[in-house]
């Protein structure tokens, strides 16, 4: 593939590019960005001209938090669907999360996925594997093998390690790889049987809750945790103002942890949960007007250093049950972009930090060479049209789970174009 | 309106309807002949995916008092088991051509979810710990025939206030209707969004909470919430939070003393007080019917008889 992207906003925090300028891909490979003023003219060889005037050009994004269902859920979202979902929505790297069936808690697993991601995926996929042997919080998986295998980083998500033991040992353990363990943060026990916040809504709509100290708690002793092994912590989906604050006042002491947030929890409280809607049913759940305003601020001073989708995907029949009955889950990778956008837009950061929270930050967290446009790196960018609106449609989702909350929002900002293994994607209002 | 799926989204003069509404059912309930041929022609089905007794024969006996056909299925055995889905079962039985469903489920909110999926009438026989309409307005009902009013009444409810849709429907109602509520249980069991309402009062002590009310409301202990940390025994809690003649003493004399049943004697209510001359119980199973009835008749469409 011969590309010349021409006099697009480029914006590369990994080389401190903020500036319009060209870029020249060949054979898939970045081979030149070109700043203004100096104009650029290619020769008369069969470079395709893409005419970025007025677009962003970024390094593609990286999901870190993700659920592509496979192996087991295919009902759910399948990898072929999962990793166009993903360039859609502007991401060329995608981390899936191993609460699959059978659980992604061995390499034979692991080399599963990655197999399949590599002849059916559109875009990169790097697992994360399970810290504990079918996610049950008992005995530590092989971590070893799983990350010789390919995986990134290791997490019981969907299950917090309830045995602060068992979590104390992962955090050690791990330091040999140099991998983060992500914290689903959830006291089980505080949480039982809750589906929703617990506060105002739940005691409306008579539905059980889950206190925000459910997820505050367990961050207070991975941070203790943390400090006492000196281990690579990463907390999943912060959704509570304590939580932004704990983690703020860990990272002010020094110990060695990041944290990452959804754009749900910046962008809805629980009041969408409305009339028994499970599209809102999330886990963590939505919170409130002052809980959305803290993690904007986490985001802001850079206590919260990624935004992840936390795309959980659901058939449509399994949410069009009884609200207790619902799994919990946002299908998220189609609007993630667009819904982070606003905070642009409304002046709490720049696009800078916007792209470091969606490409460098998780890269550099993960440690893995993606979320740059460095020379010579294989071509993973992303063409954005900043101002043009978006109207989010589920049923026009590429993903198969249409299970959003945002069903009928026009957000502003959308992705325009998606290059990413040599292929170029193309966005258009109605396209897919 | 189509559906009563809550008392929380009624206004006053709804209540108040319902109410006069079935002071008029009440009537013919004393006749020799109990029954009306208001809604000849329609058809109910009572849907129970939860166990229960006594509400559903109060439904079925208001709906053949209104001269309906009437079709009853228990579902917890049958469809759930088959692996059915919810709104396939919905979709199945509106095939019947039905013209109301009431339904009785363990999660809050499945009567909301059914209504968006069906013409028929939707009727809330009890949802999760959400909302149970027609207990809070035949306890309404029958304080209004005790009392003459509602506004102003100072009413106790007692007991495991967390998972009682009864709780929930009543304080709904009554305070709507201008009553003082006070709701009496331990700590545990009493939701904390509660303590900042302006027309409810809560108080941990029996001795406390009871002085001077009117109205003692007391809610059904289920028992599986024993050690569940809610509460240590059943024994502890009846020593605490049970009524007994003594503490009974502590409303005003003429106090009224009610419970949505079934009781569990010597456990939230002793039986001289379940049994004596205070109690009222027994109305409110009577009134129960005429205010089943009264619903039905007013969410059938006009050309099923209403003007």
């Amino acid at each position: 593939m011969n590309l010349l992207i021409k006099n697009g906003h480029i914006l590369d925090p990994s080389q401190g590019i903020d500036s319009t300028g060209d870029i020249v891909i060949e054979a898939g490979r970045i081979k030149e960005i070109v700043l203004q003023p100096s104009a650029f003219s290619p020769g008369p060889s069969e470079l395709k001209v893409i005419d970025a005037t007025g677009l962003y050009v970024l390094p593609g994004l990286i999901d870190m938090h993700c659920h592509l269902r496979e192996p087991g859920y295919s009902h759910k979202e399948t990898i072929r669907t999962g990793t166009r979902a993903g360039l859609r929505g502007g991401f060329t790297t995608l981390c899936c999360m191993p609460n699959t069936e059978p659980v992604n808690d061995n390499e034979t697993v692991t080399e599963f996925i990655l197999r399949k991601a590599y002849a059916e995926g559109a875009c990169y996929v790097y697992p994360i594997g399970a810290i504990t042997k079918g996610q049950k919080g008992e005995e530590l998986a092989e971590m070893g093998k799983m990350y010789e295998a390919g995986c990134v980083a290791f997490s019981d998500d969907g299950r917090p390690v309830m045995n602060s033991l068992i979590m104390r040992r992962a955090l050690e353990y791990s330091k040999v790889f140099g991998v983060p363990v992500i914290s689903h943060a959830e006291d089980v026990y505080l949480s039982e049987g809750g589906v929703m916040n617990e506060g105002k809504v739940s005691t409306r709509l008579g539905l059980r809750g889950i206190p925000k100290e459910a997820e505050e708690i367990m961050i207070a002793r991975d941070i203790m945790l943390a400090r006492l092994t000196g281990g690579r912590l990463h907390i999943a989906h912060v959704s509570t103002r304590g939580s932004v604050e704990l983690i703020r006042r860990a990272k002010a002491e020094g110990i060695n942890i990041t944290a990452e947030t959804c754009p749900h929890y910046f962008t809805l409280t629980e009041e969408a949960i409305g009339n028994y809607n499970t599209n809102a049913k999330v886990n963590p759940p939505l919170r409130t007007e002052r809980d959305i305003e803290a993690i904007i601020e986490g985001l802001k001073d850079g206590t919260i250093d990624v935004i992840a989708t936390d795309h959980a995907p659901h058939h449509r029949d399994e949410k069009l049950q009884e609200f207790d009955r619902a799994p919990f889950g946002i299908s998220g990778l189609e609007t993630c972009l667009s819904l982070s956008l606003r905070l642009v837009h409304e002046g709490y950061f720049t696009m800078k930090d916007l792209v470091s929270k969606l490409s460098f930050n998780p890269a550099r967290i993960l440690g893995i060479s993606k979320g740059t446009l460095k020379q010579g790196m294989p071509a993973e960018l992303v063409i954005v049209d900043i101002n043009k609106e978006l109207k989010v449609k589920a049923e026009e989702f590429i993903s198969l789970g249409k299970n959003t909350p945002f069903d009928g929002w026009t957000l502003k900002g959308m992705v325009v174009m998606t290059i990413c293994k040599g292929e170029l994607y193309e966005y258009g209002n109605r396209e897919k | 309106m189509k559906d009563l799926l809550g008392i929380r989204e009624l206004k006053k003069e709804a209540i108040e309807d319902i109410l006069k509404t079935a002071s008029a059912f009440k009537d013919v309930l004393r006749r020799d002949i109990k029954k009306v041929p208001t809604l000849r022609g329609k058809t109910v089905v009572n849907l129970f995916f939860e166990p229960s007794t006594r509400t559903r024969t109060s439904f079925e006996l208001a709906e053949k008092r209104m001269s309906m056909d009437v079709l009853n299925f228990s579902i917890p055995a049958s469809s759930v088991v088959k692996g059915e889905s919810l709104l396939d079962t919905i979709k199945t039985i509106e095939s019947y051509e039905i013209d109301f469903m009431v339904i009785r489920h363990s999660s809050s909110g499945v009567p909301n979810l059914i209504a968006a999926h069906t013409k028929a009438s939707v009727i809330n026989a009890g949802d999760g710990i959400n909302e149970h309409p027609t207990q809070a307005l035949l306890d309404a009902f029958t304080i209004m025939e005790k009392k003459g009013r509602i506004e102003g009444l100072e009413v106790a409810i007692v007991g495991d206030i967390m998972h009682s849709r009864v709780a929930r429907s009543n304080i709904y109602c009554l305070t709507r209707l201008g009553a003082k509520i006070r709701l009496i249980g331990p700590p545990t069991l009493i939701p904390a969004e509660f303590l900042s309402h302006e027309q409810i009062k809560v108080f941990y002590r029996m001795e406390e909470g009871l002085k001077d009310v009117d109205v003692i409301m007391m809610l059904r202990l289920q028992l599986e919430r024993q050690g569940k940390g809610f509460f240590p025994t059943v024994g502890e809690y009846f020593k605490i939070w049970g009524l007994t003649k003594e503490r009974l003493g502590l409303a005003k004399p003429d106090a009224i003393v009610m419970h949505p049943g079934p009781m569990n004697r010597g456990i939230e209510i002793a039986s001289e007080v379940a049994d004596g001359p205070q109690s009222v119980i027994l109305e409110q199973v009577t009134n129960g019917i005429a205010i089943r009835m009264a619903v039905m008749y007013l969410l059938s469409p006009p050309q099923g008889g209403k003007s």
